[in-house]
């Protein structure tokens, strides 16, 4: 796409990883350009701008979800990476890995009514200052899916050292307990680590939601976030 | 050879797999000698109903099979039809009925899975599934566990392997009620060029084994579906396999970048009947022989003997004929992917299965008598007794109801009409990023990246009306499917058929099956509809209960869809919009749902199947749609035309009322829950009105005005009227009340 500034985004896949070719999709179809980084990787090419861990059941997620995926090699790369400033976002089980292997706090629970959900939901940013964020208008509730069955977030005993990214909201932007879908505490949808801006995690795919034909292109912000922070 | 006594083992292996005597003589004969015991074990999987369709294949051959777009037909993994710009579309239905009732979770999960590797076998990518489940009477825990457990199998394989489920049905019956139906139906997207075959070629190339490891799961799969229910069958649970989401997904793409690389020159899933079905399938396709070393067959447990290995229906496993002197490329590529890859074997040019085990040559025989010999039954047909009782009932003779609003709510919370929403919330029915149009409307809509076109999806049956007309009833499930279609533009381009029945060796069950076939071929070749897949289940019933299940032949079905942006949804989203009714006002009561639901019966005769007005039906409606005259299209079925425009209310957040005047002339309960076909109901800006008109007459469909849109209220004028609100709570919240 002409105009855009030609960004790349590192995109893992995991044995078990189902949301890559979407998320592969979606960066191309927004006009940035993407490449695959094979789990097994042992460092993150010069190129990529931005590392998303995507969706889907990694090594099948037969245990705790991104319980085995944190001891993939690739992820050592990934933490260094993160640790150097590298812009991270883990989407749905990405988050899940993000969060078992430390790099973001707390946990993700199974949702409160024990069954996956899959349904689009509107989410509203919490702050703006950050890499995924920064170019969303600001009160804008985004009409997002989500697809999990572990998804409730808990802060655990690490609520000082989390940070709202995003909240379950209603079509209004009211952040209500009837627009919590699996019971997140605070409705939380998705984190960043206080200091560490470069790290996110969030439940819902914004590449599901990328392009108007599939109902709703708010997911594009978060992409045009990362460029404007990039710029 | 004289026929004495079979040998005592050999009767023993018979009795276990469902062979019959005289099937053993055949086998002999064919031989010209005794059959070894692997032999046997492999023949009579192989012979097994499920397996060699010796009952019914005589009248499948009535279906129509060829069109211009047709690139592979039954007898492949599945079909493939071109759907342009060099792209297929592959798409095929099976059943996993009795393994779902005994085990509903792993039944209904590896019953997604065995039809996923269908369609990645014929080298596509799975794009999408559909379940058309049917369930008993939702008034015992038992049936409340199988609907839930069922659900959560298809969830988990399905979400898991990444494959959206995007559309399907969900219906209740207590025909169903010992002898549930799961019917999983795979839709895949291929290139031309990258379509894989079943044909084993070339004597010497390898014959790999991938995916996982072999044990004693599944043995006897292919024989349980043969048989009816009985006591014993609750120790067939054995007999259920387990299912492994993530080793299929890791199979999924290991064996598509085989084919990318074009490492593979045949292959087939081991699903029913397992290594048996897979190598000897593919080398009587080929006119070749192969050759199995059982000792290289990577096992799970300690102790199989050969037959155990030949018929184990252990699940994620496909058998690959390789290119000789690549075999390390392709094991090294499986490698790659964490999966077990070993070459078990070699073509041959014998012609011949020659399986060997610990050193011994334990099976030797034509693979073409597995495959092409096995017995086909002219089984005697008789109309059952019952029908004609049924079907003469006069229900005009029922008391009309005194409160039509009662009913009305009635219908909206039948579990069959209400929301379904709490069945595909479980499922991922967004991962891939192509689903256009989710559950919930009259087809689902997928758009295939990389061209325009995108396809229509959709899958339909009224086992009521099969059951009082079996022939009628195939014509409506295929004329409903098409109808369905319609309603997002889509054009037919093949079906694939999933025919539930009860045992065929009573003659009613055969009448039933032989009716429906027949039906079916009469509305696909009206409609020039090819078959192009299919998958027949037999002896759907229940000892204990005495009775076989509905006839239930379900149609799935493929269409295209040139535009997808004006694509409309199947609900009233404006308000002021007219509200016109395409096809006949007409009263009927025969076979519906309202009689079903209020009056408890399923009689009378089900409503006419007009097949040229169907056909003027969706050509009315594809070009409303093409020229944007619409706003919301959606077709008339269960229920009628008051739960037709009940749904355009309800079925969405956004949806709004409506104000209608139903045309009475008898009866209003048969004006309003009648099932008159080949009706749909749109709505459009009034000054569309004579357009939509015009265009219906044009194509020789009636159309009446009948209100219109907006309000907070669904009002039938001069009847009755209830709130939005309350219509919608009722219909959204009635399902997850009933399971409670």
């Amino acid at each position: 796409m002409k105009g855009r500034k030609r960004i790349t985004f590192g995109v893992v896949i995991f044995p078990g990883t189902n949301c890559d070719r979407d998320t592969y999709h979606a960066v191309e179809a927004l006009g940035y350009r993407a490449r695959y980084l094979w789990h097994v990787a042992r460092g993150i090419p010069q190129d990529v701008q931005c590392v998303i861990l995507p969706g889907g059941f990694s090594y099948g997620d037969y245990l705790r979800a991104g319980a085995i995926a944190k001891f993939a090699r690739i992820m050592d790369a990934v933490t260094e990476f993160a640790d150097r400033g590298g812009l991270v976002l883990g989407i749905c089980n990405g988050f899940q890995i993000l969060v078992e292997s430390g790099l973001l706090p707390g946990a993700l629970l199974q949702n409160v009514n024990l069954r996956f959900i899959c349904e689009h939901v509107y989410i509203l940013p919490q702050r703006f200052d950050t890499p995924f964020t920064c170019a969303i208008p600001e009160g804008r509730p985004l009409r997002i899916p989500i697809a999990h069955i572990q998804g409730r977030y808990t802060y655990g005993s690490q609520k000082e050292k989390t940070c709202a990214l995003f909240c379950y909201c209603d079509r209004n932007g009211n952040i209500t307990g009837d627009a919590n879908p699996n019971g997140s505490e605070d409705n939380i949808a998705g984190i960043v680590a206080p200091g560490r801006l470069n790290v996110a995690g969030m439940m819902p795919h914004p590449e599901r939601a990328a392009e108007i034909v599939l109902g709703s292109n708010d997911g594009a912000w978060i992409f045009r976030s990362v460029e404007r922070w990039l710029s | 050879m004289a026929q004495k006594d079979i040998n005592p083992r050999h009767k023993a292996l018979c009795k276990a797999l469902a062979m019959k005597e005289e099937e053993y003589w055949r086998l002999v004969r064919l031989l010209g000698r005794e059959p070894t015991e692997t032999e046997l074990g492999m023949t009579a999987a192989l012979w097994s109903e499920h397996c060699s369709y010796k009952s019914s294949r005589l009248h499948l051959r009535k279906f129509p099979r060829k069109s211009w777009r047709v690139l592979a037909g039954p007898g492949e993994n599945a079909g493939a039809v071109d759907i342009g710009d060099g792209y297929a579309v592959v798409f095929k239905m099976e059943s996993h009925n009795h393994p779902s009732f005994i085990e509903p979770f792993h039944g209904a999960a590896t019953g997604v899975g065995g039809i996923l590797r269908d369609i990645f076998a014929m080298g596509a990518r799975p794009v999408a599934l559909l379940d058309s489940l049917r369930f008993g009477n939702l008034d015992n825990s038992r049936m409340k566990y199988l609907v839930d457990g069922v659900v959560s199998g298809i969830a988990f394989y399905g979400n898991c392997v990444g494959v959206p489920t995007i559309g399907g049905e969900t219906d209740f019956d207590p025909s169903y009620n010992g002898n549930i139906l799961v019917n999983v139906m795979c839709v895949g997207v291929v290139k031309h060029e990258r379509i894989q075959s079943a044909r084993a070629e070339g004597p010497g190339n390898p014959v790999i084994y991938v995916g996982s490891k072999t044990g004693r799961d599944g043995i006897g799969g292919a024989t349980m579906a043969s048989e009816e229910f009985s006591d014993e069958t609750e120790e067939k649970r054995p007999s259920v396999q387990i299912g492994d989401p993530f080793t299929e997904k890791l199979l999924i793409e290991a064996c598509l970048e085989a084919y990318e690389k074009d490492l593979v020159v045949a292959v087939q899933d081991m699903g029913a009947a397992g290594l048996t079905s897979s190598s000897s399938e593919m080398a009587a396709k080929g006119g070749v022989g192969i050759e199995l070393d059982l000792d290289r067959v990577p096992l799970r447990e300690k102790g199989m003997n050969a037959v155990e290995i030949m018929i184990s229906e252990s699940q994620e496993r496909m058998l690959i004929i390789g290119r000789k002197g690549e075999e390390r490329r392709l094991i090294r590529l499986f490698k790659k992917w964490g999966l077990d890859a070993v070459v078990v074997g070699r073509v041959t040019d014998s012609g011949k299965i020659v399986v060997k085990h610990k050193g011994r040559v334990v099976a030797d025989m034509p693979a073409s008598i597995l495959v092409d010999d096995a017995p086909l039954y002219r089984r005697p047909v008789k109309e059952p007794s019952y029908l004609h009782e049924l079907r003469e009932f006069d229900v005009f003779s029922l008391p009309e109801p005194r409160d039509l609003k009662n009913v009305f709510e009635k219908l909206l919370a039948w579990p069959g009409i209400a929301s379904r929403q709490w069945v595909y919330r479980q499922y991922d029915h967004m991962v891939g990023t192509d689903t256009v149009v989710l559950p919930g409307s009259d087809a689902a809509v997928l758009r295939v990246k990389g061209i325009k076109q995108a396809l229509g999806v959709t899958s339909d049956c009224t086992p009521r009306y099969c059951y009082l007309d079996p022939f009628t009833g195939g014509m409506q499930a295929v004329a409903e499917a098409a109808r369905n279609l319609a309603c997002v533009g889509a054009k037919p381009i093949g079906i694939t058929d999933c025919l539930n029945f009860g045992n065929p060796e009573k003659p009613e069950v055969m009448w039933q099956f032989v009716k429906s076939i027949e039906g079916m071929s009469k509305a696909l070749r009206y409609f020039q509809i090819p078959v192009v897949s299919g998958n027949v289940s037999f002896y759907n019933e229940n000892e204990a209960l005495g009775a076989a299940v509905h006839p239930t032949p379900t149609v799935g079905m493929v269409g295209i869809v040139e535009d997808v942006n004006k694509i409309v949804p199947a609900w009233f989203t404006e308000e002021e919009h007219a509200i016109i009714l395409l096809g006949s006002p007409g009263e009927q009561l025969g076979g519906s749902l309202y009689l079903k639901v209020v009056h408890n019966l399923v009689a009378g005769e089900p409503p006419e199947v007009d097949l040229k007005a169907e056909k003027a039906l969706q050509r009315t409606l594809r070009e409303l749609l093409s020229r944007c005259l619409v706003s919301a299209v959606h077709d008339v079925s269960d229920g009628g035309l008051a739960i037709a425009l009940a749904e355009c209310s309800v079925a969405s957040s956004d949806a709004v009322g409506f104000s209608v005047e139903v045309p009475v002339y008898l009866r209003a309960d048969a004006a309003l829950f009648g099932e008159v076909q080949a009706r749909a109901v749109v709505a459009c800006e009034p000054e569309n009105t004579y357009d939509v008109m015009r265009i219906a007459r044009k194509h020789g469909i009636t159309a009446r005005f009948l209100g219109t849109t907006g309000g907070r209220y669904l009002d039938f004028k001069g009847m009755f009227r209830i709130s939005q609100k309350r219509a919608r709570r009722i219909w959204a919240e009635a399902f997850e009340r009933v399971l409670r």
